[in-house]
């Protein structure tokens, strides 16, 4: 299912002296299928753009089009809900909407809301907690009495469970330790691999980007200044600086290790794995 | 709507109401509520009227704003209105309805009465408007402070005040977040028969308070391992001072009170 933003503006209190900006002009469209990443500085309006891909917002000017339904400015729309269920959102630190005294119970919330049978939903519950890494056996638990990290797994299992068609997630592993970060990326890569989910990735995490995403979108000051691969966007470091922004890891080091060898590599790696292997290629035969 | 609501809301302006010493207004504000009850004719109330209109003036807050931030409070107050009007049963009778029958007093009672009650509301938003949050909590902790001697916690209350008025934004926010949350999880809270809405609330409210629990223990760990430990001992950064205008707001009201007790004695 496409997902596309046409000249979207979004205003905080339209109307009123305290009126802002949060949004101006944005166009993009996300193909079904793909693995976008929204980047941006706080306050760049990354938030707000992203309410409105299930219509949680309705922009103040312009219009976003999900599958074949079409949210426009200033016209009231009906049943929301029908595109609520095709695209799930994962929203930051998410372990704080759980709220039901069973795991199994929360699971399902979303779910039944879609229509979906008490007896199907128990089903998706039992397969979902293990597709997030937890066993079926916790889920009579209370999700109050898991550790944080189990209890957004739960949350996670609780959108995924509303099967949608297009994934949204934002800051997904915020306040994770590092291995959890990288099982949860891997997560979500995966399912968007196998399902053909199409997913969005809100993040602050240039690596994340760099690593999963098939095309990113820069946000600054409610505009988007940029949209491209990876590798198109994080060889030039300058502008990134321009927005706030930083390059991986692996590329600030694959910098340090050209000006000190004076070696210039093809493009920018943006794995590990991808610098080790053009260094072997570039240094073949050539000792330092 | 949330935006229009001036209930608790501070509007910063530097007028002679905005610098008053917040103990000052406090005492003025409840003296007044006091008093006003000794108003018992038409000039008193005029007099009160008159009164709370040039306050009103004094803060450099137009009526007009006040009207239209209070217009809750303003169906309430017609609503008493109503209510009153059918309670009292002296005098003429002016309409009769058969089943129902108004009396001259009813109306006059009810006028009275909602006079009384629109000057107070006026009275204690000014009191809100004009003053911010730490002002008054200040204020009501140093007004409190002699009760410490029979072991009334003042500091404490005080500070419960502040807390409470700091976490309202915060709460609002995330009473937002939630609600977007099971939205997206499609929750209907605004269609829908009044059961089901009532239902959706229950997702709302559970993480609300899980999370305002959390935030407590968090504070309270917080401000212990920065060795706070109760009032005792403790200095305040903002001084309040009292000032020639606030002995003199507060001598304006015993002339109020003074009109209040001749009229009612004259009339």
């Amino acid at each position: 299912m496409d997902v596309s933003l046409q000249q979207v503006e979004y205003r905080y209190a339209a109307g009123s002296p305290f009126e802002k900006k949060a949004i101006r002009g944005v166009t993009f469209t996300i193909p079904s299928g793909q693995y976008v990443a929204i980047i941006g500085h706080t306050g760049s309006g990354k938030s707000t753009l992203l309410q409105h891909l299930n219509a949680l917002l309705k922009p103040t000017s312009g219009s976003v089009v999900i599958g074949d339904r079409t949210v426009k400015a200033g016209r009231k729309e009906k049943d929301l809900k029908s595109i609520r269920q095709k695209v799930g959102i994962v929203f930051q630190f998410p372990e704080q909407q759980l709220f039901e005294e069973s795991i199994l119970k929360d699971i399902c919330y979303g779910p039944m809301n879609f229509g979906v049978s008490e007896e199907e939903a128990k089903e998706r519950a039992a397969y979902w907690i293990e597709e997030v890494g937890l066993s079926k056996d916790i889920l009579d638990q209370s999700p109050f009495d898991l550790s944080g990290g189990q209890m957004r797994r739960v949350a996670i299992a609780g959108v995924l469970a509303m099967q949608p068609d297009v994934l949204v997630l934002d800051e997904p592993t915020a306040g994770l330790d590092p291995r959890g970060r990288k099982e949860m990326m891997d997560m979500f890569y995966r399912l968007h691999k196998e399902r053909k989910l199409t997913t969005i990735l809100v993040t602050h995490s240039m690596e994340d980007a760099a690593a999963y995403a098939d095309k990113i979108v820069v946000l600054h000051k409610g505009k988007k200044v940029h949209e491209g691969t990876p590798k198109e966007l994080f060889s030039d470091a300058d502008r990134l600086a321009e927005w706030g922004l930083g390059v991986p890891e692996v590329v600030q080091f694959q910098r340090m290790l050209e000006q000190k060898t004076g070696r210039t590599f093809s493009g920018v790696c943006l794995t590990m794995d991808e610098l080790v292997a053009e260094w072997k290629d570039l240094s073949r035969g050539r000792p330092l | 709507m949330m935006e229009k609501m001036i209930f608790g809301r501070y509007i910063p302006a530097d007028s002679i109401v905005h610098r008053m010493d917040p103990r000052a207004k406090l005492v003025f504000v409840f003296a007044f509520i006091a008093i006003i009850f000794i108003a018992n004719n038409v000039w008193a109330y005029a007099a009160a009227a008159a009164f709370t209109v040039g306050c009103i003036w004094l803060s450099g807050i137009t009526i007009r704003f006040l009207i239209k931030g209070l217009k809750p409070v303003m169906i309430l107050i017609a609503l008493t209105f109503i209510l009153q009007m059918f309670f009292a049963r002296e005098g003429n009778v002016v309409v009769d309805m058969g089943f129902m029958k108004i009396y001259e007093e009813g109306i006059r009672q009810a006028f009275f009465i909602s006079t009384r009650f629109l000057l107070l509301v006026f009275m204690t938003s000014l009191l809100t408007l004009t003053t911010t949050p730490i002002s008054i909590t200040d204020g009501l902790e140093s007004l409190l402070n002699p009760l410490k001697k029979i072991k009334f916690p003042a500091h404490e209350l005080a500070l419960m005040m502040s807390i409470a008025l700091r976490f309202i934004p915060t709460l609002m926010d995330e009473t937002d977040k939630v609600m977007k949350a099971q939205m997206a999880r499609g929750s209907d809270m605004s269609s829908g028969p009044l059961k089901d809405r009532l239902k959706a609330v229950v997702p709302l409210m559970i993480p609300l308070f899980v999370n305002a629990f959390k935030r407590a223990e968090d504070l309270a760990t917080a401000m212990e391992v920065r060795g706070y430990r109760g009032g005792d001992g403790r200095t305040k950064y903002r001084l309040l001072e009292w000032h020639v205008r606030d002995t003199f707001a507060l001598f304006s009201l015993v002339l109020l009170a003074t009109i209040f007790i001749v009229l009612r004695l004259w009339m």
